[in-house]
């Protein structure tokens, strides 16, 4: 029996409301047959110290990522991975995390890429969820192990290479990253290399959109209204745009594009994963410096 | 081409104790060493608490951790961290440098080797990614301690 959404008004008005959930309605559907709770966090040992009863932990750097190449898992592993967390490929998934749900949003992209079909986010978070004083325990499930069809990654649409990237120059990209790693000057910091790039700046053409604009003060993501005052009135995107995201490594921009594509209903957003440390590590891909988009010459 | 050798150098015993306690149990149960050690991180004296601007930020952390360093006219190096309680990681990263570091002599603290939190195996339980704050906490001690002297 599939798991009902939740009709919280507040969601009602995002595109597509069905990939959020409240810690309301979380807290009632708890345990019930054919929902699965995940945990996805920055801090890997965040979970270990106390979740929500009934969670597992699906850590994106250890679990998510091919341990070998700069990839993700593929169908063998994700199906495995899956059955042993006892998620079905019917199972509703609904995924929080810590700051601002920046890494269960990762995760949701990826199970995305796998077209799990039933995949949430808590709006608000595991911040959220502790805030309001609900429960949390340290007690680890261990769910039966159950069959998940082993089913091909899809790239080719919600995310984009850096060959790509760069046929899309002139078309809308978000830089989702901070101020200072959008001018480039967080590389010359004295005495202290920044991690990856060795070249500072942005895609020409990136608009600045931090990450963070999209979340509230509680964690929650911002209303429709909001969110629509930040990336289409302010920023001039279009639901109709093509429109491609990233950050460093491709976890911050997995936000943006949460929002874009299920909050706002953008129809064409990617994300590109390999992001700064990919592209301000080429040789001879365009950057630009400083606060201005900049044009490819 | 073969390495430099070098003369194999000892790690402070309290250090040398973690390095054996990581190295000997398998992934699931560093990362559960890790948390304890989290959890034991001493809470920030008076003269610090609520006084980050006289401590460091290491920015090579994913969370803020502030550091700071007192070499003694013994030259004897105390540590002080503070990280939130969200970050356990990187409470457990400071916890392991206080447990192992705190106490000991300047010399003895500049001459661990850089990279001598490989030997702890936790590149495969939270990813050389995270371990990155690690290095460049020892290294912001050192500094600091190099320049206390």
């Amino acid at each position: 029996m599939p798991v009902p959404n939740d009709t919280n008004p507040k969601l009602a008005a995002y595109a597509h409301p069905e990939r959020l959930v409240t810690t309301d309605w979380l807290a009632e559907h708890l345990g019930e047959p054919g929902l699965a709770v995940v945990e996805s966090d920055e801090d890997v040992l965040l979970y270990d110290t106390g979740h929500i009863p009934g969670s597992v932990k699906v850590d994106w750097h250890t679990e998510l990522n091919d341990p070998v190449t700069r990839d993700y898992v593929n169908g063998t592993r994700f199906a495995e991975l899956l059955g042993e967390k006892g998620i079905s490929r019917d199972t509703t998934v609904v995924i929080y995390g810590d700051r601002n749900n920046w890494w269960a949003a990762y995760a949701l992209w990826v199970f995305s890429l796998f077209g799990h079909a039933d995949v949430r986010l808590l709006d608000g978070g595991r911040a959220k969820w502790v805030a309001e004083g609900r429960e949390v325990t340290r007690e680890v499930p261990t769910p039966a192990t159950v069959d998940y069809p082993v089913v091909e990654r899809d790239d080719s649409v919600i995310r984009a290479f850096k060959d790509e990237v760069l046929a899309h120059l002139g078309q809308p990209l978000v830089d989702v990253r901070s101020p200072g790693e959008y001018s480039g000057e967080l590389l010359h910091m004295p005495d202290y290399p920044q991690e990856g790039a060795v070249r500072g700046g942005h895609i020409p053409g990136a608009a600045s959109v931090p990450w963070a604009r999209a979340a509230a003060e509680d964690a929650t993501f911002k209303s429709r209204d909001d969110l629509e005052a930040i990336y289409q009135q302010e920023q001039g995107l279009s639901p109709t745009d093509e429109v491609i995201a990233y950050c460093r490594i491709g976890e911050r921009s997995s936000h943006t594009w949460f929002v874009l594509t299920h909050l706002l209903g953008f129809a064409h957003v990617r994300n590109y994963d390999g992001s700064w440390t990919e592209w301000g590590n080429s040789v001879r891909v365009p950057i630009a410096t400083g606060t201005e988009r900049g044009s490819v010459k | 081409m073969r390495p430099t050798v070098t003369a194999p150098v000892e790690l402070p015993p309290r250090l040398a104790e973690l390095v054996d306690d990581f190295s000997g149990v398998g992934v699931k149960d560093r990362l559960q060493l890790l948390l304890e050690l989290s959890e034991e991180l001493p809470a920030l004296p008076a003269k610090y608490s609520g006084h980050r601007e006289s401590m460091e930020q290491v920015h090579e952390c994913q969370t803020p951790l502030f550091l700071a360093v007192e070499v003694d006219p013994e030259h004897t190096v105390r540590l002080f961290f503070d990280a939130p309680l969200e970050a356990p990681t990187t409470r457990g990263f400071a916890s392991i440098m206080h447990t192992g570091l705190d106490g000991e002599s300047a010399d003895t603290v500049l001459g661990v080797p850089n990279d001598f939190y490989l030997a702890l195996g936790l590149g495969e339980a939270v990813s050389p990614l995270r371990l990155r704050g690690m290095a460049a906490m020892l290294a912001r001690i050192k500094n600091q301690v190099r320049s206390a002297g």
